[in-house]
């Protein structure tokens, strides 16, 4: 994965003042279509920050109790109320999934054509299963507890508007993420990067520097499924 | 910084990715647990944060491989943060503002 000819390079920070001044490429050894998925997360990250932002503001400026997240999303399992029991079993899944993400790009560097699909495919499979609690979470909100985007029954009315808003940007993301990765499972299982076959959409040689980028997305959905667990349904 | 990089020409042992997922998971169940024994106050938010910013480190460290990228990439990475955080801050002050003027003009009548 690593050109040897960076070991060469000085390293840290004066590796860094050496990079940015060479007159050359700046990221030197990655991937253009590596950097411009970081690029985009960037982005993706600003996006999500301001969402989260503006929901911290108006969550500490309501004069109305905000709805207290343990009880709006427990779960009663035989009779018993478990707080956050499908929001615990939706981390551990999304967790899972960024695992065996991880493990298709280490499969795909050793070119293990295999071992490399079956872990993409085994992560679009827990992408799947995410959408499809995430599903199951709305429609008992909306239908059982009645929350909507302008009011519900726990407290303050801004709650419904946020929740679907975050929650809802994030799934799209991991709807799209599945879709990708349903993709490229078929492309790895095809051969298309031991061939180099040309893409579809593009002239250029598939390669499986291409799942390292869909890796990248994948915990980045991951990453941000982290601080929305955290400030949305345990703060 | 140098040692880490030359054990990196080829591809990295499957035991550190195994390792950080076993770390993510029992990260994840403690900051369940904070929630589970309805924590509250300081200590509450505290671990949340802490646990919350264990995860995101690992996370983007080893599975999105930033512990070895060179800092050209790493740090075109990293400072934009800090501009969120300053909006962080910035949306604080402003939030303690917004609910003081309307307590205030909710109390007073306007």
């Amino acid at each position: 994965m690593t050109d040897p000819t960076l070991d060469k390079l000085p390293g840290g920070f004066k590796g860094m003042s050496s990079d940015i001044g060479s007159d050359q490429t700046t990221f030197k050894g990655v991937n253009w279509g590596k950097a411009m998925m970081w690029i985009f997360l960037l982005s993706d990250t600003f996006v999500f920050s301001c969402f989260l932002v503006a929901y911290m503001k108006v969550r500490a400026s309501v004069t109305e109790p905000w709805p207290y997240p343990s009880e709006v999303f427990g779960l009663e399992v035989f009779g018993v109320p478990v707080p956050l029991l499908l929001i615990a079993i939706m981390t551990f899944v999304l967790i899972t999934s960024s695992g065996t993400m991880a493990l298709a790009v280490k499969y795909g560097y050793e070119k293990n054509r295999k071992m490399c699909g079956l872990f993409v495919l085994l992560t679009a499979i827990g992408g799947l299963t995410f959408v499809g609690m995430q599903a199951f979470e709305w429609s008992k909100l909306i239908f059982h507890d009645g929350v909507r985007p302008w009011g519900n029954p726990f407290g303050a009315e801004q709650f419904g508007a946020f929740f679907f808003m975050i929650t809802g940007f994030h799934g799209t993301h991991v709807s799209i993420g599945v879709i990708f990765l349903f993709i490229f499972a078929r492309k790895v299982f095809r051969g298309d990067f031991d061939t180099g076959k040309r893409g579809y959409f593009t002239t250029m040689k598939s390669d499986y520097v291409a799942i390292e980028i869909l890796g990248l997305y994948w915990h980045f959905v991951d990453l941000v499924w982290v601080f929305i667990f955290a400030f949305f349904y345990l703060w | 910084m140098n040692d880490t990089k030359k054990e990196q020409s080829t591809t990295h042992k499957i035991g550190i990715y195994l390792w950080i997922w076993g770390l993510l998971f029992v990260l994840s169940f403690f900051s369940y647990m904070v929630d589970w024994y309805n924590f509250q106050g300081l200590l509450r938010w505290s671990l949340i944060l802490i646990f919350m910013f264990l995860k995101a480190g690992l996370i983007m460290a080893f599975f999105m491989h930033l512990f070895w990228e060179r800092y050209a990439l790493v740090n075109v990475l990293l400072w934009p943060m800090t501009a969120i955080a300053c909006f962080v801050g910035l949306m604080v002050a402003e939030g303690k503002y917004t609910v003081f003027s309307r307590l205030f003009y909710f109390f007073t009548g306007g």
